[in-house]
Order: structure tokens, then C-alpha cells, then sequence
């Protein structure tokens, strides 16, 4: 980083929120330069800017944990300062060198914390070189897009990852079962002639997964949970004391599996949406912390590969805009306390990954949101900063980031 | 027109109420038709048997000047020269795109190869893909009406209207009749739009198949699972019997064509628990000796699978004039092809 620091920000009046620090209150925040200067009820001092936040909640900036695109704008506009990279890049970060340059990619507008590719080209056979990528900037490996089909290799990678103590990502399907299929089975899927796969391929890959990890002693952190089943499998893993964690995007919160209905490839996710009963019993793993960090699972995809026939359209969805709004609707439905949601979106992802982020506490680094968490409005692809395919597009909804600031500067205020 | 009897007033209430017998745009599915519009296709389509049948010249110049596109980009023989026929017998000029003539093996993309064809107006155009919803995604992009000639394992309409219109002259009627459809319903477009339809008219539908060839939830599309062959045909007035493709032994789907052909091929002693007046069909290609038994499907008496292929054309003709009603100004069809597909 170069170049003089900001100029002290002070943003008075608005509704402080920092779950590290136990802090919701209102109150004035202190920003010096790169790092946060305090909280408290003080005259902010001359030279500083202060930022009126009356009626608006300020919080740590978002951490976005398991991204697979780094857009600056999209993040900025949607309250993200920090995003955990997936490794399916291209090529994918099974280098060391290519995990560096994703570690500076962002910079300074948008950290990027790269997660390695943990097996090489992703192809789910050789460890990559995982300690090496440590040493260039990862902050975890994961297993990419799929799972590791092979359970040899993926408990020699948790005890290998354990050894440089780096939490490890998975994707939970069962590879086997989910070979070529686009959808979940059910009425949908068959009503369309989707190829599919059985919703408990989740919970396969979920009781696996968690078993080795509890051999190897390693951490795991599940990206996505979706299912009734997969959930069991987890809380059971937690209640054993296996160190294991949990996350969602709010697509699988918010749409079930009828969203695909007139192949509308915009909802071709991965995994795929499920049964309205999975919904529900994913939100209920959000409401009992069984799941405790939300993220968008940023993964925008062009016009072309989306405007295809259902099954050859690649699988993903722009996601770092509409995930404040999008969460806060979890908040509206009484799932869980805004304090909570903050914490799922800061400093959750934060600690699991070892970041020195997602908290407001004296001298982290001066990463905030400013948002409104009641603001109407309605999500329309083509007005996002960044790539617009959502399966959202349309829907109304309510809460908007008025100002994004990462390491003191105002990257982003509407 | 002639027209049985009893068909003289449209063979559904709702017509007679006045119900508009087809507001579509296009073609796409069963699933997006009511009962009544089914049964008018249906009606419609005897006309085309009539004219079929009625001797050497077999013309009706109603497509005159029209352009029919035939767009397949998966293999197929009897189902485009159904098609066609069906088109040339109405007077349309009727032009194939082969999926070895296509630019779609250059690696055009599909919508491209959807705005080409648009760009030299057609007037309507059939299309077969290998993709479910591919032939909805080609209609989002053009302006003439689209028929579905089969996406992927998702709908075959006019595959289901014709074995409809089979049965229907074969028993006189489709509600209350026991209908068993057998062999690899998970990949099958076919079954697909017939258990809409036939259950949609009321017959009692049955779909017989090995478990790994039967799809999860089958019974929402308003049919009874059977994984045992001899209860699934048990007083069946029709067996619909589906072709197995050999490479599904790749999938461990089945273990072997003799194996299948024991359990669950269509045999004299096993056709013996079906009514004794049973009808059998197939929408061919037939596998002899792997889905059915030779002696079976050559069986004159029960066996419709060559009249199958004759109402193939009559359904097509039918649904070719229906769907092109509103661009040549059909009295009432003014406004009954620009609703859009849902």
C-alpha cells in the first residue's frame, strides 16, 4: 500500500454494531487513517470528515467467504471489503505464484484472500502444494467446485492441511451420485427431464467429510449447506466436537427448487435449489447455529453461458450485491437479530479463516459498511455494478449499503 | 371435412361453451395444454386421416407460400420425414436442417443459430434437440410459431397426440381406459408427454419400469409406479412399450439386453395378463428382442405400431394448420397465436 493515509473519519449517530467487540449501540465511530481509532460519544475532532449515519446501521465491513469472481464494484456496492477466493480460477491456484498474485489482485479497493486449490488443477487426485501457498497468502484450501471424489485423498489432505494449520473447504456433494445431473430429483426435475440427483448426495458428502476430519483432527469448513439431511450430518459432527463449520448463500435460504420451472437457467446453481422442506430446514440451520457464516457465492456468469438450454448453462449466480439485502430479509422474518446476521457476514468468516477483520474493535483495520437496513427496493440485474445474472431479478426487497469503506477510504456511498 | 359423428360438435364441453380451442403461439409441451385443447387437435387431426386415406392425390394447399423449417439436431428418421410429409401435403415449401448440415458443429451457439433461422422468416419451425428446454429457448427468440419434435427427455407432443389419436379410433375413447407405458421411462420425452396426457383425459395411467429406470416422483405426473411388469399390465386395454436404448448398460441402469428382455420385454405370456382386447404400440424404433417380442409387434390384430405412424402424420398436418392459423388470418385465431407460453 502506498500513498499518504486517509484523511480521520468520524461517522456519528448511526447504530454501531460489532458482534467481535459485543458492541450495538449508538454511537460515534472513530476512523484514523487505515485503523479504527475507538467507538464512543465524543466531539469528533475538527479535522476529521464526519459522516452523518443517523438512521443507518454501521458495521465491520463484510468479509464474503468463498467468492468465485473478485469484482471490485460489485463487492464494493454491496458492503464487502474482504473476499475469501475459491480457487477455480484460470488456471486454478494450485501455485504458489498464482496464489500471490491473487492475494494482491484486489488491493487496495477489495482484499482478496485467496483459498489454494487443494488437490492439482483441481482435478481431485495429487495434493497440491499447499504449504508453499501458506506461505504466498492463503488463507485455506478447498476442494473447488466438487468434491474430492476419492476419500483416500481427501483424508491425506485433511491431515496434510492440518500439519500447516489450514482450515479446509469442501464442496458437499457425493461425486458419484451427482455425475451429469443439473437438479435436484423431484417433481420439478422430472417434470422438465433434468438429469438429477437425490438431495442426500449433500449429506453423503457431509458425513464423510466430517468423519475424517474428526480422524485427522483437521478443520473443515462446509461452503454450503442445503439440505435437511446434510444438516443432521453436520450438528452431529459439531456435537461430537468435530471442528467443524458451516455456510449458506442466500439462494438456497430463499428459492426452492421450483425456480428452475420453464428452465429458467438463471437458477441453475450449484448445488442445486432444493425441495421447499430443505429450504426450511436450512433456515432453521441458520436460526440454531448450526450454519454460522453467510456469504454470496459471487459467481456471475457471461450472457452466453447462461442463454442456453438448462443443462449446458453453467451453474452460478451474481451474488455480492444482494447479499446484505437479501440477508437482512432473515432478520425481517425474525430467523435471527440483526447482531447475528452481522456476525455471520463479518466476523464468523473472519476467525475461521485467521483474518485480522470483521470487527470494529481499537486499531483493526478501518473496513466499515454503512447501510440502511429498511430502504426498499428492487433487484434488477441490469442496474448492478457488476455482471447482473440473478435469479432474484425482480423481486423487491428492502435494505441498501449507503457507504462501503475499506482501510479508511470511501470506496463506495449512494 | 368428415368427421366421426359423434365428434361432429368438437369432442369437448368446454368447445362447445365456447372455450377458444388453441391459444398458443406455439407448440412446446402437453403440460401447457387443457383437455379441451388436446381433444381439439385430436378432432382435427381426423380430417387429415380422412385425406391421408383418400387415394392418390393427397393435397391440401392451405400452407401454399408458407415456409416450414425443419430443424434437427439430433438424429432422427421417421419423426422428420412425419413431419415432412405433413408440411408438403398442406402446400407448405418445406426446408430440412440436418444436424450435419448444421454450423451448430462449428460451435455457433444455439441462439445464434435461432436468430439465423428467424432472419429467413420462416413461417413456422419444428425443431428436435438433445436438450431439455431447448426448443423453448429457440422460441423465446423467434417470431414465427415453434413446434417441439422432441427436447431432450422432457416433451414429444406430438408423439403423445398421436398415440392419442391411435387409441382414441382404436377404443372409441381414452377416459377410464388402463394404459401401461413400459421400459425406460427416466430418459423418455415420450412417456413424459403421453402420462400428461392420457392422465389429463382421464385414463388410468401406469408407468412399469425397473427402478433405476424410473424417475423420483413420477406419481406427480398423475400415474401409478410399477417395477413389476406382470402387475403393471395386469388388465391393461393399452401397453405402450418404450425403446431401450442399448447404451444405458454404460449407466448400470440394467445388467443386460437378455436380462431386460426377461423381465420386462413384452411377450405373448406376459401381453396374457392385459385385457384380452389389449392394443399394443411403440413409437419405434423398435429393438425386437430386447423391449418386445417380434411375434407381438407383428401381431395385426393387437399391434398399432405401423397406424401409429399413420396418425403421426395426421397429428402433424393438424398441428401445422393450427399453429399457423393466426399468420394467415383465420376468422377468431387474430389474436389466439400471440399468447405466450407458460
Amino acid at each position: 500500500m502506498t500513498g499518504a493515509a486517509p484523511r480521520p473519519i468520524a461517522i456519528t449517530g448511526g447504530r454501531v454494531i460489532c458482534p467481535a467487540s459485543g458492541i450495538d449501540r449508538v454511537a460515534t465511530l472513530f476512523l484514523d487513517g487505515r485503523k479504527v481509532a475507538g467507538i464512543g460519544d465524543a466531539e469528533p475532532p475538527s479535522h476529521a470528515e464526519v459522516i452523518d449515519a443517523s438512521g443507518l446501521v454501521v458495521a465491520p465491513g463484510i468479509v464474503d467467504a468463498g467468492v468465485f469472481r473478485a469484482h471490485a464494484a460489485a463487492a464494493q456496492a454491496g458492503g464487502i471489503t474482504r473476499v475469501v477466493l475459491m480457487p477455480d480460477q484460470s488456471p486454478p491456484l494450485d501455485e504458489p505464484a498464482l496464489v500471490a498474485y491473487a492475494d494482491r489482485l484486489g488491493k487496495p479497493g477489495l482484499w482478496v484472500h485467496p483459498l489454494a486449490a487443494a488437490t492439482r488443477g483441481l482435478e481431485g487426485r495429487e495434493l497440491a502444494e499447499i504449504g508453499l501457498a501458506k506461505e504466498a497468502g492463503a488463507v485455506g484450501v478447498a476442494t473447488g467446485r466438487a468434491a474430492i471424489p476419492d476419500a483416500r485423498v481427501m483424508q491425506r489432505l485433511l491431515a496434510y492441511a492440518r500439519a500447516f494449520a489450514l482450515v479446509v473447504v469442501s464442496h458437499a456433494e457425493d461425486a458419484g451420485l451427482t455425475t451429469g445431473a443439473v437438479a435436484t430429483e423431484g417433481e420439478t426435475a422430472t417434470r422438465l427431464g433434468l438429469a438429477a440427483a437425490p438431495a442426500f448426495a449433500e449429506a453423503l458428502a457431509i458425513a464423510r467429510d466430517c468423519r475424517l476430519a474428526e480422524a485427522t483432527g483437521a478443520a473443515l469448513h462446509i461452503r454450503q449447506v442445503t439440505t435437511a439431511e446434510g444438516l443432521a450430518a453436520l450438528r452431529a459432527a459439531q456435537a461430537r466436537g468435530v471442528d467443524v463449520t458451516a455456510g449458506v448463500t442466500p439462494a438456497h435460504l430463499f428459492l426452492n427448487d421450483l425456480s428452475v420451472s420453464g428452465f429458467r437457467s438463471f437458477a441453475r446453481l450449484s448445488p442445486p435449489l432444493r425441495s421447499e422442506a430443505d429450504r426450511l430446514a436450512t433456515i432453521a440451520g441458520v436460526a440454531d447455529g448450526s450454519i454460522a457464516i453467510l456469504s454470496s457465492g459471487h459467481d456471475p456468469q457471461s450472457q452466453d453461458d447462461k442463454r442456453q438450454p438448462f443443462a449446458e448453462a453453467r451453474a452460478g449466480m451474481a451474488g455480492a450485491e444482494t447479499l446484505l439485502a437479501l440477508g437482512l430479509g432473515l432478520v425481517r422474518d425474525g430467523v435471527i437479530d440483526l447482531p447475528r446476521l452481522v456476525a455471520m457476514l463479518t466476523v464468523n468468516p473472519a476467525r475461521r479463516f485467521g483474518l485480522i477483520a470483521g470487527t470494529l474493535q481499537l486499531a483493526a483495520p478501518a473496513d466499515v459498511v454503512v447501510f440502511d437496513d429498511a430502504a426498499p427496493w428492487r433487484i434488477e440485474g441490469r442496474a448492478f455494478q457488476g455482471p447482473g445474472n440473478t435469479p432474484f431479478d425482480g423481486l423487491p426487497t428492502a435494505g441498501r449499503v449507503r457507504m462501503t469503506i475499506k482501510g479508511g477510504e470511501v470506496v463506495w456511498r449512494v | 371435412m368428415v368427421r366421426p359423428p359423434s365428434l361432429s360438435a368438437g369432442s369437448h364441453p368446454a368447445l362447445a361453451d365456447g372455450a377458444h380451442p388453441f391459444p398458443h403461439a406455439h407448440l412446446l409441451g402437453i403440460a401447457a395444454l387443457k383437455p379441451w385443447e388436446i381433444a381439439f387437435l385430436l378432432d382435427e387431426a381426423e380430417q387429415w386421416v380422412e385425406l391421408n386415406r383418400a387415394g392418390a392425390a393427397k393435397h391440401d394447399g392451405r400452407l401454399a407460400g408458407l415456409t416450414q423449417i425443419n430443424a434437427f439436431f439430433e438424429n432422427s428418421t421417421r419423426t422428420l420425414l412425419s413431419f415432412e410429409i405433413a408440411g408438403k401435403r398442406l402446400g407448405a415449401d418445406v426446408v430440412n436442417l440436418g444436424v450435419s448440415g448444421s454450423s451448430v458443429k462449428k460451435g455457433e451457439t444455439l441462439l445464434d443459430t435461432a436468430t439465423t433461422l428467424n432472419a429467413m422468416r420462416p413461417d413456422v419451425i419444428v425443431i428436435r434437440h438433445g436438450a431439455s428446454g431447448a426448443v423453448q429457448l429457440i422460441s423465446e427468440k423467434v417470431d414465427c410459431p415453434v413446434l417441439n419434435a422432441g427436447d431432450g427427455r422432457h416433451e414429444h407432443p406430438t408423439q403423445a397426440l398421436l398415440d392419442a389419436l391411435t387409441i382414441r379410433r382404436r377404443k372409441g375413447r381414452i377416459a377410464g381406459l388402463k394404459v401401461a407405458i413400459c421400459g425406460d421411462i427416466l430418459h423418455s420425452r415420450v412417456a413424459r408427454s403421453n402420462f400428461l396426457l392420457l392422465a389429463g383425459q382421464g385414463a388410468e395411467v401406469r408407468a412399469v419400469a425397473p427402478p433405476t429406470l424410473l424417475p423420483a416422483d413420477v406419481e406427480a405426473l398423475g400415474v401409478t409406479a410399477f417395477t413389476d411388469m406382470d402387475a403393471g399390465l395386469d388388465g391393461a386395454d393399452v401397453v405402450m412399450m418404450l425403446r431401450l436404448q442399448t447404451e444405458r448398460m454404460e449407466g448400470a441402469y440394467v445388467p443386460s439386453t437378455r436380462e431386460y428382455f426377461r423381465f420386462f420385454g413384452l411377450t405373448e405370456a406376459r401381453l396374457a395378463k392385459a385385457a384380452s382386447d389389449v392394443l399394443v404400440m411403440h413409437p419405434g424404433p423398435m429393438n425386437r428382442g430386447v423391449e418386445i417380442d417380434g411375434a407381438v409387434a407383428d401381431d395385426i390384430a393387437r399391434s398399432a405400431v405401423t397406424e401409429q405412424v399413420e396418425m403421426g402424420v395426421a397429428v402433424r398436418m393438424a398441428c401445422l394448420d393450427v399453429l399457423t392459423r393466426t399468420r394467415r388470418g383465420l376468422d377468431g385465431w387474430a389474436e389466439a397465436g400471440k399468447a405466450r407460453w407458460v
